[in-house]
C-alpha cells in the first residue's frame, strides 16, 4: 500500500494513503472528547473526521488544555 | 499536578485558567489536567496567555471552544515581551470579533478607565485590569483608576496580574472588585498551600469590608469614647 507523509504536531509521520483523520486519531490513542483538531490551520468538526481523507503534506494540530494562564 | 489541584482547592478558586497546547503524541501516558481538576466542579477558563496578536488569540480560543464547547474565555493579547503589558488595540479588536462569534470574553486589560469602557461597548463579559505587570508581585498601583472603572461598569471586575501577597487581594476587594486572578503569588510562594488559604481569607475579608461601609477619613483625631460624664 502506498504511503504518504503528513505532519502531526510538528512531527513528520508516514501513513497509508487510505488513512482518514479518524484512523489517525485512533492510531495515536487520543481521547477525542478532550482535544481539538486543526487540519491545515482550519478547525475540524469532530463529527466529520471519519469522512476526511488525509493527503500528502497535510498539517495536523491536536491540542488540549494544560494548566496555565 | 496533584499539588496544583490541592492549591486550587485550598484557595477556594471557582475558575481556573487553562492554556491550549499540543498533545504530547509520543508519550500517551502523560497525565491530563482533566484527570486532576474536574471541569464539572471548577470552571475551566481557556486563555490566550502567550499570544502577541489578534490572529493567534482568535485561533487559540476557537480551538478551545472546539475542545469542549467552552464559550467563557479569557482574552490576553500581550504587546511587549519585557513588561508584558497588554496590547490594547489588538485586545479591543479581538474582543469585538469574539463577542460577535458568541464568546463570553473576560478581557485582560490595562487599568485605563477609557479603554475599559470601550471594551464594554464592544461586548466584553468581564473587565480584568492589571494591578501591576504580570508576575511582578507589586500589588495595585493605581487604586484610583480601579475605583473609577468600578464606578462606571456593572460588569464583573476582576484584578488580573501583579498581586504579590494576600493583603493585595483584600485591597482589590475593598475597592469593589468582584474577584482576583492569582497565579505567581501563590505558585511561587515558599509555602504555596498556606498562601492559597491566605488569599481565600483575604478575598472574603475584603468583600465583607467593602459591603460593610467603611468610615469617612478625617484629618484630625476623633475620640472613640463619649466625652459626657468625664471625671
Amino acid at each position: 500500500m502506498k504511503k504518504i507523509k503528513i505532519k502531526v504536531n510538528g512531527k513528520i509521520r508516514s501513513i497509508s494513503e487510505t488513512c482518514t483523520l479518524l484512523d489517525l486519531i485512533k492510531d495515536l490513542e487520543i481521547p477525542m472528547k478532550k482535544v481539538a483538531i486543526e487540519l491545515n490551520e482550519e478547525i475540524i468538526d469532530k463529527k466529520n473526521i471519519n469522512k476526511i481523507k488525509l493527503k500528502q503534506n497535510d498539517k495536523i494540530e491536536i491540542v488540549h488544555f494544560i494548566g496555565g494562564g | 499536578m496533584s499539588e496544583c489541584a490541592k492549591a486550587i482547592n485550598m484557595s477556594g478558586a471557582e475558575i481556573v485558567t487553562v492554556a491550549v497546547r499540543r498533545v504530547n503524541i509520543s508519550d500517551k501516558n502523560k497525565p491530563l489536567l482533566m484527570d486532576y481538576i474536574d471541569p464539572k466542579k471548577i470552571t475551566y477558563l481557556p486563555n490566550t496567555a502567550g499570544c502577541f496578536n489578534s490572529k493567534e488569540a482568535l485561533r487559540t480560543l476557537r480551538l478551545a471552544r472546539e475542545i469542549g464547547g467552552w464559550k467563557l474565555v479569557k482574552l490576553e493579547v500581550l504587546g511587549d515581551k519585557e513588561n508584558l503589558f497588554p496590547d490594547m488595540i489588538e485586545t479591543l479588536k479581538s474582543t469585538e470579533v469574539l463577542a460577535k462569534e458568541g464568546f463570553k470574553v473576560m478581557v485582560y486589560c490595562n487599568d485605563d478607565p477609557l479603554m475599559a469602557k470601550r471594551l464594554e461597548n464592544v461586548g466584553a463579559a468581564a473587565i480584568m485590569p492589571l494591578a501591576a505587570p504580570i508576575g511582578s508581585g507589586l500589588g495595585i498601583q493605581n487604586k484610583i483608576n480601579i475605583q473609577i472603572i468600578r464606578k462606571q461598569t456593572k460588569l464583573p471586575l476582576i484584578i488580573d496580574a501583579g498581586l504579590g501577597q494576600a493583603s493585595d487581594a483584600t485591597i482589590a476587594m475593598e475597592l469593589g472588585c468582584d474577584g482576583v486572578l492569582v497565579n505567581t503569588a501563590i505558585a511561587k510562594a515558599k509555602k504555596p498551600f498556606d498562601m492559597a488559604l491566605a488569599f481565600k481569607n483575604a478575598v472574603i475579608a475584603g468583600r465583607q469590608s467593602y459591603n460593610s461601609g467603611r468610615i469617612d477619613k478625617i484629618l484630625m483625631g476623633n475620640p472613640s469614647s463619649p466625652l459626657k460624664g468625664i471625671i
